[in-house]
C-alpha cells in the first residue's frame, strides 16, 4: 500500500473527511462580488488578526489560554454575514475571537481585551475566553462547555417574548450559538434544542465540527458521529454543510434564519471544519496525523473563496492582495492600540462587581 | 381582618411586580399550569400567559441559563428551583453566569433575575429535599443572597428582590409557607440589605435568619423568665450582611449566639464569626457560638431529624450559659 492510500484510509475510517464527499446540505448561497469581497474580507481579517494573536502570545504579550479560531474562518463569516449585525444576538465559547470580529466589534476592543488593558471590549476583565459587547449584540465568550447555549436560547426566548407579550413586529432578532463537536455530548446541548423547538425559539445551533475535543476524536465520543441528525430526535430541521466552504454555510445560515425569522423555529447546522493549529496555543497537538492537516490545509476556506470569486471574474489577485494589505495595517493598528492603552486603574478593581 | 399565608404574600408580590412591569416572567417546572409546588405562582399563568408563566421541562441547568440570557437581554426573570435543592443542577449557571458575569464581562451586562423557591429541612423528606443551599453558594460573587421569614417581609422582600438590577438568591422555607399575617396596607417594599432587629435586648444578642427565627422567639419568654433579656436579630440579608446592624448590636450586649439551620461547617455562622472578629473583637466579653445543624445528611427518621437541627431548649441553654458563665 502507498502512503496516499494508507493516508485515504484512515481518513475513510475516521469518517470526517470523507463525509465532505457525500454532504446531504441544500443549496450554496448566491455570490456576487460585493458578498464576495464582504466575506473574503471578514474571513481574512479573522486569518490574519489570529496570526498576529499567536505572534504576541509567544513574544509574551498575552497570557493565560488562547484558542486560535485558522481553518474555521468560512463558519464565522457565513453564519454572522447573513445575519443582520447590532439586532440579531450571537453567542460564543472561549474560542471566540473572530466571531467577535464578524459581529463588528472593533479588532482595537478585542485585541485590547486580549492583552488585558481598560481599552478592551470586556475592560481587561474577561480576556479571551471572556470577550462581551453588548453595543454589538455579542452575548459572549463562554468559557465552561455548554453553557453558552443556554444564555443563547434565553436571547431567543426575548425575542419571542417582545414580539408577543409587547407586540412588538420589529422583534425578530434570531440568535446564533456557537459551540465544537465536543460540546455536543453534553446535557445543555440536548436540554435546549428539545426547549428551543418545544417553543418554536428563533435561534440556530451551529456546530464547528472540527473533529477534535481537544484530544479526544469525535468518534470516540458520540454514539453517532454526524451530529446533524440529533436534530431529528427533536423533530427539528437539521443541516450538514461544508465547514470549509463560506457560501455552503451562508446558504444554511440563509434557510436558518428565514424559518427562525417566519417563526418556524430553530435550526441545527453542523458545520464539518477543522483547525489549522492546535487546540490552544499552549497544545502540543501531537495527536493529529500530518495526513489529516494536510488534507484541511488543501481545502483551505479563504483561499477557496479567492479562487472562487477570481474564476467568476468577480477580483483579482491583485484586488485581494490589496486587501490583505489594509487589513494587516487593521491588525498592526489594533496591536499599536492595544500596546498603548492602559491597564485598568487598581482602585477600580471591585467595579462591575454590582450594578445599581 | 384575617391574616395572609406566606406563600400567598409571595404571590401577591410577584402579581404585583409582574402588573407593573411587563418584563417580569416567571420560568419553572410547574409553575403555570400548576401553579407551583407551593402555589406561589397559582392563577397567575391564566391572569399573564403562558409566555409570562413559563412551565419548563425538567432541566435546571438549561431554564437557569436562559433566565441569564433572557435577563442579558432585556427580560426581569423569576427562575423557581420547584425545591431549592435541585438547583444544584444549575451551580454552574448560577455562580459563572449569574454571579460573574457582570463583571466578566465589565459592565457590558446587568443580570436582573431572582432564583426563589424552598429550602430547608422540613418534616421528613430525606436528604436530598432537605438542604440548605444558602451556604453553599455564600462564596459566589456578585449574587445577593435573602431569606425571608415572615408574610410581611416576605412580600417586600421579593418585590425589593424584582426590582433589583442584580440577580438575587431568595430563600423560602417549607415550614414557613403557611404562617399567617395581616400585610401592611398598600405597596410596599423591604429593603434587601438590612436586618430586622426582631426584639430589642441587653444582655446577650442572638442572631439568625429563616425558620430559626421562630426557634429563636420561642426561646425568648423561657430567657426573660430567666431573667435573660436578649436582643434577636433576623438577618434578612445573608449576602452581604448588614454589618451596621449586626456590630451596633454587640457593641451594645457584648456577647453574640448564631443560630442557623445549615450545616456547620462552612455555614453562614462560620462567615459570620468570622467577620465578628474582624469589626467587633473587642466589643466581645465572651467568645462568639454558633448553634448550627449536624455536619451530616438530614436522616430521615423523625426523632433523628429532630436532633440534627437546632432546638429551641438549646438556644436556652446556650443563651443562659454564656450570660451567667462567660462560657
Ligand atoms: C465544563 C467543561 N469541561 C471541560 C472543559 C475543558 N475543555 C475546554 S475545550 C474542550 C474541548 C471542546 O471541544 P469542542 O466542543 O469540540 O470545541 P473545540 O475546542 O473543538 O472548538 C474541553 C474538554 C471546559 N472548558 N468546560
Ligand atoms: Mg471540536
Amino acid at each position: 500500500m502507498t502512503n496516499d492510500q494508507e493516508g485515504s484510509q484512515l481518513l475513510q475510517q475516521e469518517g470526517h473527511a470523507e463525509r465532505l464527499t457525500s454532504l446531504r446540505g441544500g443549496e450554496s448561497a448566491n455570490l456576487d462580488r460585493e458578498i464576495g469581497l464582504k466575506l473574503f474580507r471578514d474571513m481574512t481579517l479573522g486569518r490574519r488578526f489570529e496570526d498576529k494573536c499567536a505572534e504576541m502570545y509567544y513574544r509574551g504579550k498575552m497570557f493565560g489560554f488562547v484558542h486560535l479560531y485558522n481553518g474555521q474562518e468560512a463558519v464565522s463569516s457565513g453564519v454572522i454575514g447573513a445575519m443582520k449585525l447590532k439586532h440579531d444576538w450571537f453567542c460564543s465559547t472561549y474560542r471566540d475571537h473572530v466571531h467577535a470580529l464578524s459581529a463588528g466589534v472593533p479588532a482595537r476592543q478585542v485585541m485590547s481585551e486580549l492583552f488585558g488593558k481598560e481599552t478592551g471590549c470586556s475592560k481587561g476583565r474577561g480576556g479571551s475566553m471572556h470577550l462581551f459587547s453588548k453595543e454589538h449584540h455579542l452575548l459572549g465568550g463562554y468559557a465552561f462547555i455548554g453553557e453558552g447555549i443556554p444564555i443563547a436560547l434565553g436571547a431567543a426566548f426575548s425575542s419571542r417574548y417582545k414580539k408577543e407579550v409587547f407586540s412588538d413586529e420589529n422583534s425578530d432578532s434570531v440568535t446564533a450559538a456557537f459551540f465544537g463537536d465536543g460540546t455536543c455530548n453534553n446535557g445543555q446541548f440536548f436540554e435546549c434544542l428539545n426547549m428551543a423547538q418545544l417553543w418554536k425559539l428563533p435561534i440556530i445551533f451551529v456546530v464547528e465540527n472540527n473533529k477534535w475535543a481537544i484530544g479526544m476524536a469525535h468518534n470516540r465520543a458520540t454514539s453517532d458521529p454526524e451530529i446533524w441528525r440529533k436534530a431529528n430526535a427533536f423533530g427539528m430541521k437539521g443541516e450538514e454543510v461544508d465547514g470549509m466552504d463560506v457560501l455552503a454555510v451562508r446558504g444554511a445560515a440563509q434557510r436558518a434564519l428565514e424559518r427562525a425569522r417566519s417563526g418556524d423555529g430553530p435550526t441545527l447546522i453542523e458545520c464539518l471544519t477543522y483547525r489549522f493549529r492546535g487546540h490552544s496555543l499552549a497544545d502540543p497537538d501531537e495527536l493529529r496525523s500530518e495526513e489529516e492537516k494536510d488534507f484541511w490545509a488543501q481545502k483551505d476556506p479563504i483561499e477557496n473563496l479567492a479562487r472562487i470569486l477570481a474564476e467568476k471574474g468577480f477580483s483579482n489577485k491583485n484586488e485581494l492582495k490589496s486587501i490583505e494589505k489594509e487589513i494587516d495595517l487593521e491588525v498592526n493598528d489594533a496591536v499599536e492600540f492595544a500596546l498603548s492603552s492602559k491597564d485598568p486603574d487598581p482602585n477600580e478593581l471591585t467595579k462591575y462587581i454590582w450594578a445599581d | 381582618m384575617t391574616g395572609t399565608l406566606l406563600f400567598n404574600a409571595l404571590r401577591d408580590a410577584i402579581d404585583e411586580e409582574m402588573a407593573r412591569d411587563p418584563h417580569v416572567c416567571v420560568i419553572g417546572e410547574d409553575v403555570g399550569q400548576y401553579g407551583g409546588s407551593y402555589k406561589v405562582t397559582k392563577d397567575l399563568y391564566e391572569k399573564y400567559g403562558e409566555l409570562r408563566v413559563l412551565d419548563t421541562p425538567i432541566a435546571e441547568n438549561s431554564f437557569t441559563g436562559m433566565a441569564v440570557g433572557a435577563a442579558m437581554t432585556g427580560l426581569r426573570p423569576i427562575v423557581e428551583g420547584m425545591n431549592m435543592g435541585f438547583l444544584l443542577l444549575a451551580f454552574n449557571q448560577i455562580s459563572n453566569n449569574m454571579g460573574m458575569l457582570r463583571y466578566t464581562s465589565g459592565g457590558n451586562y446587568t443580570i436582573p433575575t431572582v432564583v426563589r423557591g424552598p429550602g430547608g429541612v422540613g418534616r421528613q423528606l430525606g436528604a436530598e429535599h432537605s438542604q440548605r443551599l444558602e451556604a453553599y453558594f455564600h462564596a459566589v460573587p456578585g449574587i445577593k443572597i435573602v431569606a425571608c421569614s415572615t408574610p410581611t417581609n416576605a412580600k417586600g422582600l421579593m418585590k425589593a428582590a424584582i426590582r433589583d438590577e442584580n440577580p438575587v438568591l431568595f430563600f423560602e422555607h417549607v415550614l414557613l409557607y403557611n404562617l399567617s399575617e395581616e400585610l401592611p396596607k398598600g405597596d410596599y417594599v423591604c429593603s434587601l440589605d438590612q436586618a430586622d432587629l426582631v426584639k430589642e435586648g441587653k444582655d446577650l444578642t442572638i442572631l439568625t435568619y429563616s425558620r430559626m427565627r421562630h426557634h429563636c422567639l420561642k426561646a425568648l419568654p423561657q430567657l426573660q423568665e430567666k431573667g435573660i433579656d436578649a436582643e434577636l436579630i433576623d438577618l434578612i440579608s445573608l449576602k452581604p450582611f448588614d454589618l451596621e446592624t449586626i456590630c451596633k448590636s454587640i457593641k451594645k450586649t457584648n456577647r453574640v449566639i448564631i443560630v442557623e439551620e445549615c450545616m456547620k461547617t462552612g455555614g453562614i455562622g462560620a462567615e459570620l464569626i468570622a467577620l465578628i472578629n474582624e469589626n467587633c473583637f473587642d466589643d466581645l466579653d465572651s467568645r462568639p457560638i454558633r448553634l448550627s445543624s449536624q455536619d451530616i445528611p438530614t436522616p430521615y427518621n423523625g426523632k433523628l431529624e429532630n436532633l440534627t437541627i437546632i432546638q429551641p431548649h438549646q438556644i436556652v441553654d446556650t443563651a443562659e450559659k454564656i450570660v451567667r458563665k462567660g462560657l
